[in-house]
């Protein structure tokens, strides 16, 4: 990789590289002196709270006390956690493979669709990533009005009974329309990023394939699959980490009017043990968790990207 | 050409059909934003505006609360996108450009820090901005958002300053211009459309970011944009609600982002393609 030879001084030969340097830590200083300051006090409070009983009454500054692994060992032993943990893990692996399958087809799409159409695409996929995500899900809100709402007034239309349905009532379809609309957002990003990669492939290699009497699916297995990974590595691994720790697009939906305890994820779970019952400890412990959670997830992933980058 | 195969009929068909289900949420906010609430709240939806009006926008605008978020919003974003693209191109360039001890690790670090669960460390911000006197107060949320992109503005940029080969900054100094000299004369211009994407990134991430804002700022006259909307709604939602009202300050929220977004697209997708796939 030519790109990562180090710019040696005109004069010295272009082999001797291990020289310590001082240009490269002062160029890496602002940026982690700002994640220090943003980050590092949160991460040491919560690594802190884990461990202590850390209520309301130690928020206004009481002694916390320390009680070791006891938050911990509230989380392990509660059952509601439990669903939440799995309901979680569940939503966040059915909204990554449903992301990616449907963002590598629409990738496929925009390169195989003619230049206008191409566009057209493009500019769809471009208005519902630009979207802010408060404004979308007011959007969102709306189609899924249970009284005047457009998807009911269309499907009762259409002869189905959705008069007045509550789309939001069971947990079932609260997460079916959580996950139509955390897909909407998120497969323009991964649709552009694959689209980018294919455009990368030089169409002699294909068609060089495809003389060999190689079929369409096998070329897209055997020849683009291979060349479009490092990408799909970075899109799964990153839809992994923001569809585990969804927040916004739940906490709003439950805002419209959705049973709490039964449809929380982990975002929305923890936000309400530190915001409404005060258990700063708890919800320390349980974040320490998520961070745990998502390492295993993506470990696979951040190894073999490891190994790709040759870091 | 291959233009008339079949297939690539079908796929352009297919292709305008996704993009008008894709887009169908945004056309559906613009729609009820210009209907007035008689129609929106009758038992048939009207998928075209006629008889539409600005009303529900005007209506909104003079509620008086739409410009100072505006404002607010503007403030904390410009902040954090310039702190952010300098302190990540800085970075960028140190991890491309040279091999050092401890290179690896803030890499590593780099990508860890995207899986800290934010929710969990809501609380503990809020304490350190109120120590510090920042809440409610654009600057601490500004340097909250800069950290929060930080990692992946890195990540992408570091893609564009490995597709500049080193060769040509030393070609330049073999000719006899500087070290600084030759990099802001050759490297920095073919840099320039990945600072715009990056740039494009981080603006997109601070000005719609909503869960920070809802704990730092929590008083009325220091609202970001989303905060505002979501007040809004509240607001309208203890008499019934406006739909057409509420719709035309979404689309007022959103249409600065559309129409940035759609100007500089190319540019962005371009940046995804180095960031992703350069190694």
């Amino acid at each position: 990789m030519s790109h990562a030879a180090a710019v040696a001084p005109a004069e010295s030969p272009p082999v001797k590289r291990r020289r310590f340097h001082l240009t490269p830590y002062s160029l890496l200083f602002p940026a982690v002196a700002i994640l220090l300051a943003a980050l590092a006090y949160p991460v040491g409070w919560q690594i802190f709270a884990s461990v202590h009983r850390y209520g309301r009454a130690q928020q206004f500054g009481q002694p916390a006390e320390f009680i070791g692994a006891a938050n911990y060992l509230a989380l392990v032993r509660d059952p509601a956690i439990w669903s939440v943990v799995v309901r979680s893990i569940g939503f966040c692996l059915v909204n990554a493979v449903l992301t990616v399958l449907i963002g590598v087809g629409l990738a496929v799409l925009m390169n195989a669709a003619a230049k206008a159409c191409r566009l057209i695409l493009q500019i769809g996929l471009l208005l519902a990533w630009a979207m802010p995500v408060v404004a979308a899900m007011t959007v969102w809100n709306w189609l899924f009005q249970w009284h005047t709402g457009v998807v009911n007034q269309v499907l009762t239309q259409l002869g189905f009974s959705f008069h007045n349905h509550n789309w939001l009532e069971s947990p079932l379809s609260f997460y079916a329309v959580a996950t139509i609309i955390v897909v909407w957002m998120s497969v323009p990003f991964v649709a552009f990023s694959v689209f980018a990669g294919l455009t990368q492939i030089s169409p002699e290699v294909t068609e060089a394939a495809q003389l060999d009497g190689a079929s369409g699916w096998r070329r897209f297995t055997h020849i683009v699959m291979p060349m479009i990974r490092p990408v799909l590595m970075i899109v799964l691994l990153l839809q992994i980490i923001w569809d585990l720790r969804v927040f916004t697009q739940i906490k709003l939906l439950q805002d419209a009017g959705a049973p709490l305890s039964e449809t929380d994820l982990l975002g929305t779970y923890i936000y309400r043990v530190s915001t409404g019952v005060s258990d700063f400890g708890l919800a320390a412990a349980m974040s320490v968790f998520v961070l745990l959670l998502t390492l295993i997830l993506s470990a696979p992933y951040v190894r073999s990207l490891m190994k790709e980058e040759s870091l | 050409m291959s233009r008339l195969k079949p297939g690539r009929i079908v796929a352009s068909l297919a292709a305008v059909v996704v993009a008008l289900v894709w887009a169908f949420p945004v056309y559906w906010m613009v729609n009820s934003a210009l209907l007035p609430n008689t129609v929106l709240t009758s038992s048939t939806p009207r998928f075209l505006p006629f008889g539409g009006s600005l009303k529900n926008f005007r209506a909104v605008w003079d509620g008086g609360t739409f410009l100072p978020a505006l404002r607010t919003s503007l403030i904390v974003t410009l902040t954090a996108v310039l702190c952010c693209l300098l302190f990540a191109f800085c970075a960028a360039l140190a991890i491309s450009r040279f091999r050092f001890r401890g290179r690896t690790s803030f890499v590593l670090a780099v990508l860890f820090i995207q899986m800290l669960p934010a929710e969990g460390l809501f609380i503990a911000q809020y304490k350190m901005m109120s120590q510090v006197g920042l809440t409610d107060h654009a600057l601490g949320l500004a340097s909250l958002y800069a950290a929060a992109v930080v990692p992946f503005t890195v990540w992408m940029l570091r893609g564009f300053v490995a597709g500049v080969p080193a060769d040509l900054e030393e070609a330049a100094m073999v000719d006899g211009a500087s070290r600084t000299g030759a990099f802001f004369r050759i490297t920095f211009p073919l840099l320039a459309p990945g600072l715009v994407a990056s740039g494009v990134y981080a603006f997109l991430q601070a000005w719609n970011e909503f869960t920070i804002a809802l704990v730092i700022m929590p008083s009325a006259a220091a609202q970001t944009l989303p905060l505002w909307l979501r007040g809004f709604i509240q607001q309208s939602s203890t008499r019934a609600v406006d739909w057409g009202q509420v719709m035309a300050a979404s689309t007022l929220v959103a249409l600065p982002v559309i129409v940035f977004f759609l100007l500089v697209q190319g540019r962005l997708t371009s940046g995804l393609v180095a960031g992703a796939v350069k190694g």
